[in-house]
């Protein structure tokens, strides 16, 4: 008996540590609306599902790259009008039905269907014909060469999904990933475990959970007290260096697609005079919003592109910090005073850059009144109601310049000739011509300072320094855990 | 600590605060709508004695001029609670037992059901955060609270013979109201307002906590405290000063109005014998 004692416990022991080697809880601010990505906005819900419920054709790689999903391969056609994807063999739904072209289709149709309810269905706009030439592969006919079509294979909104389960995805996510939906307790967090038939390999954990912490004083308190193992996008940029300083924990910058920007409403007067705009713009101080708000993370952008992207063109110059040029655009716009309101949705870069902003924007004589909105209430009046003056958001979606061709949308561009911009672009295949035009498309928005473009969002994570194979850069919205692992 | 220490601490602490308040609208050591990122963070010394916040502004032209912010929202939220419930208590107290009495103290008992920082959120919520809705809110707690004091303290005065002598006068109940009760219940009254002050300062520092008060950039104890709770193992002060200004204060106006109690209570129970 007095030997059995201690290695009882040594056995109890091990298998405490053991349990603990292969479970992550992962920190989140916002909570997933559904869990369904092709049917909804929130860039919360392919944090939680992207590549661990649910995969598509192609997909990104942890630095933006597009690579193989479920389409092990493809061809395109000379004129880039016809992609054929090769299926892999072997793979399953969660509910055990066999994933194959008809499924492929199903997606596809579904998402550019009259009555899609899919948040991105521009993505889907070019395709003209989609078929099955063998269960295992599929062949989509565009109406324009496109030799972007595999990026677009690699959102979020465009994963592969089932006829039999599509109705119900909100609630119960049934994908081909190699994790499958445990539970959700609604308001707290969603677990997942690990699928026992993936058709890839088989991910080192065996269970992980998203816990939804939006207060970031509790996100703090979480993380020091080990609650959550990582918070890949940390809400209190002012307490980083406090990780830094800790041997427990590692710190993780990288990019995000998150072009942070001080939106104007170009519908309604005086934001639809270019002068007004571009005095706004002479007013910002970026380096000050940067070091005030993100506590010195972050890049200056001159325009709505990402910095890390090839194309991009550094036009910050175009907007540079002049407080004595914007009184001068602002005098010649005939106005003396300007009195602004100012929306501010809850993240801190919007919250504390909109208090620097209003008191950069004081100093040239525009007077803002800042009204702080919760999420749904942002929404609901500024991005569909488009009743608002500024707003300070980032737009993390992936090279989503495109946005500025729509009339409709919340900041109201939409000029004609910018559109045509874009559609030259969507049928454009040649690298150099491409990135000619994308460098026009960054300097017309720039020139009539559409926005006031800040900073490219910096990812700001914070992790157990025993993680390993969390994402450095976003380049897209995604926790993938395929590839996370516990060191020892 | 005796009546007359309490009178001169809670006395000496609140004209403290006062005297921060008042001189904040003349001059500040540094323009609190400026904000110098340049100059975030720094320890006190130097030109920022109490050093700066997370946007370069001074801690100490911060403090001041949230002072003012904080006393001017009780202030007048202790006001509208006098001018309408004092008047109101004084009606009822008059025509003791009639409609009027019934009507208005249930109005009173419906408005204490209520929780008040609860209902001082929802009418925020409702009309916008802005200092003057939490005025409105903070406000409306304060109606029965003096028309409660008032009734109950005339009630015992009308029963009185200078109240008999005055009605055998000729005098309407309005005019003895006016002359006779109101001037005889006013040190009690003196020491609620003092108590409601110090109440209404704490409404307003937490209603600003949770972003319903004073709209930035208007500086308020409440927001700051909320604002630097983040940071409170990077730079501790951001949020100690505002809750130690909060706590001085809210203990000088209390101090203050025990002290007041005290020193009138004499008179008080004289006049009620």
């Amino acid at each position: 008996m007095r030997l059995v004692a201690p290695t009882l416990c040594a056995v109890l022991l091990a298998g405490a540590a053991m349990a603990a080697e292969d479970r992550i809880t992962l920190g989140m601010v916002l909570e997933p609306p559904n869990l369904d990505p092709t049917a909804g906005a929130a860039a919360a819900i392919d944090e939680v599902v992207y590549a661990n419920l649910f995969e598509g054709l192609t997909r990104f790689a942890p630095d933006g790259r597009i690579v193989p999903a479920l389409a092990a391969r493809w061809e395109v056609s000379a004129d880039a009008t016809r992609y054929t994807f090769h299926l892999r063999d072997g793979v399953t739904f969660h509910d055990g039905t066999a994933m194959d072209a008809d499924d492929v289709i199903f997606t596809l149709d579904r998402a550019r269907a009259e009555d899609s309810t899919n948040a991105q269905k521009q993505l889907f706009a070019g395709i003209e014909r989609v078929e099955a030439l063998d269960p295992l592969t599929v062949r989509v006919t565009l109406s324009a060469p496109d030799g972007d079509f595999p990026f677009k294979m690699a959102w979020g909104d465009a994963v592969i999904v089932a006829p039999e389960s599509a109705d119900s995805l909100a609630t119960a996510p049934i994908g081909t990933g190699p994790f499958r939906l445990a539970r959700w307790a609604k308001g707290d967090r969603v677990d997942l475990v690990r699928s026992p038939d993936y058709w890839g390999t088989s991910p080192a954990l065996a269970a992980a959970t998203f816990k939804f912490i939006s207060d970031p004083n509790a996100a703090f308190a979480a993380m020091m007290a080990g609650d959550v193992d990582a918070f890949p996008n940390f809400p209190a940029p002012e307490t980083l260096e406090l990780f830094e300083a800790d041997p427990r924990f590692s710190v993780i910058v990288g990019t995000t697609e998150g072009e942070t920007i001080l939106a104007m409403n170009n519908r309604q007067p005086p934001l639809d005079d270019p002068r007004v705009r571009a005095a706004i713009a002479h007013a910002i101080d970026r380096q000050d919003i940067i070091d005030g708000a993100m506590f010195g993370y972050g890049t200056p952008i001159g325009t709505h592109f990402a910095p890390h992207h090839p194309a991009y063109l550094d036009l910050t110059g175009l907007s540079a910090h002049d407080p004595d040029k914007a009184r001068a655009l602002l005098a010649e716009a005939g106005l003396e005073t300007v009195k602004l309101r100012l929306a501010l949705p809850p993240p801190a870069y919007a919250r504390r850059g909109g208090e620097i902003l209003a008191a950069q924007l004081r100093a040239v004589g525009i007077e803002t009144e800042i009204t702080n909105l919760e999420w749904a209430q942002w929404l609901e009046q500024v991005f569909r109601g488009h009743d608002f003056d500024l707003t300070i958001i980032s737009h993390t979606e992936p090279a989503d310049i495109g946005i500025y061709a729509r009339p409709d949308y919340y900041f109201g561009y939409g000029d004609t000739e910018f559109a045509g911009l874009m559609e030259r672009l969507a049928t454009t295949a040649a690298p150099a011509e491409r990135t000619a035009i994308l460098h026009a498309a960054q300097r017309m928005i720039a020139e009539e300072h559409v926005n006031g473009y800040l900073f490219q969002l910096a990812k700001t994570g914070v992790a157990d320094a025993r993680i390993r194979g969390l994402w450095e850069n976003a380049p897209t919205q995604a926790n993938d855990l395929t590839g996370v692992s516990w060191a020892e | 600590m005796s009546g007359r220490a309490q009178l001169i601490a809670g006395g000496g602490l609140s004209a403290a605060v006062l005297a921060a308040a008042a001189l904040s609208l003349v001059w500040v050591p540094h323009d609190v709508t400026v904000l110098e990122i340049g100059q975030r963070l720094r320890p006190p010394g130097g030109a920022f004695p109490l050093g700066t916040d997370q946007y370069g502004r001074d801690l100490l032209s911060m403090l001041m001029v949230g002072a003012r912010v904080s006393i001017a929202v009780a202030l007048v939220a202790v006001g509208i609670g006098i001018a309408l419930g004092v008047p109101l208590g004084l009606m009822a107290a008059a025509n003791r037992g009639s409609w009027l009495d019934e009507v208005v103290m249930r109005l009173n008992d419906l408005i204490f059901a209520f929780p008040a920082l609860v209902i001082a959120i929802l009418i925020t919520a409702v009309l916008g955060p802005s200092a003057l809705n939490a005025i409105l809110a903070i406000g409306i707690f304060n109606i029965p609270v003096f028309a409660r004091v008032a009734r109950g303290a005339a009630l015992s005065l009308w029963t009185l013979d200078f109240v008999l002598a005055a009605r055998l006068a000729g005098k309407g109940r309005l005019r003895i109201s006016a002359e006779h009760i109101l001037p005889n219940i006013a040190p009690l009254l003196i020491v609620q307002a003092t108590i409601q002050f110090s109440l209404g300062i704490l409404a307003e520092a937490g209603l600003s906590y949770v972003g319903l008060g004073a709209q930035p950039p208007t500086p308020s104890w409440g927001r700051m405290l909320a604002e630097a709770q983040t940071m409170i193992y990077t730079a501790p002060r951001l949020a100690v000063l505002p809750g130690l200004a909060i706590v001085l204060t809210v203990l000088g106006l209390n101090l203050l109005g025990d002290g007041l109690r005290d020193a009138l209570d004499p008179r008080l129970r004289k006049a009620a014998r």
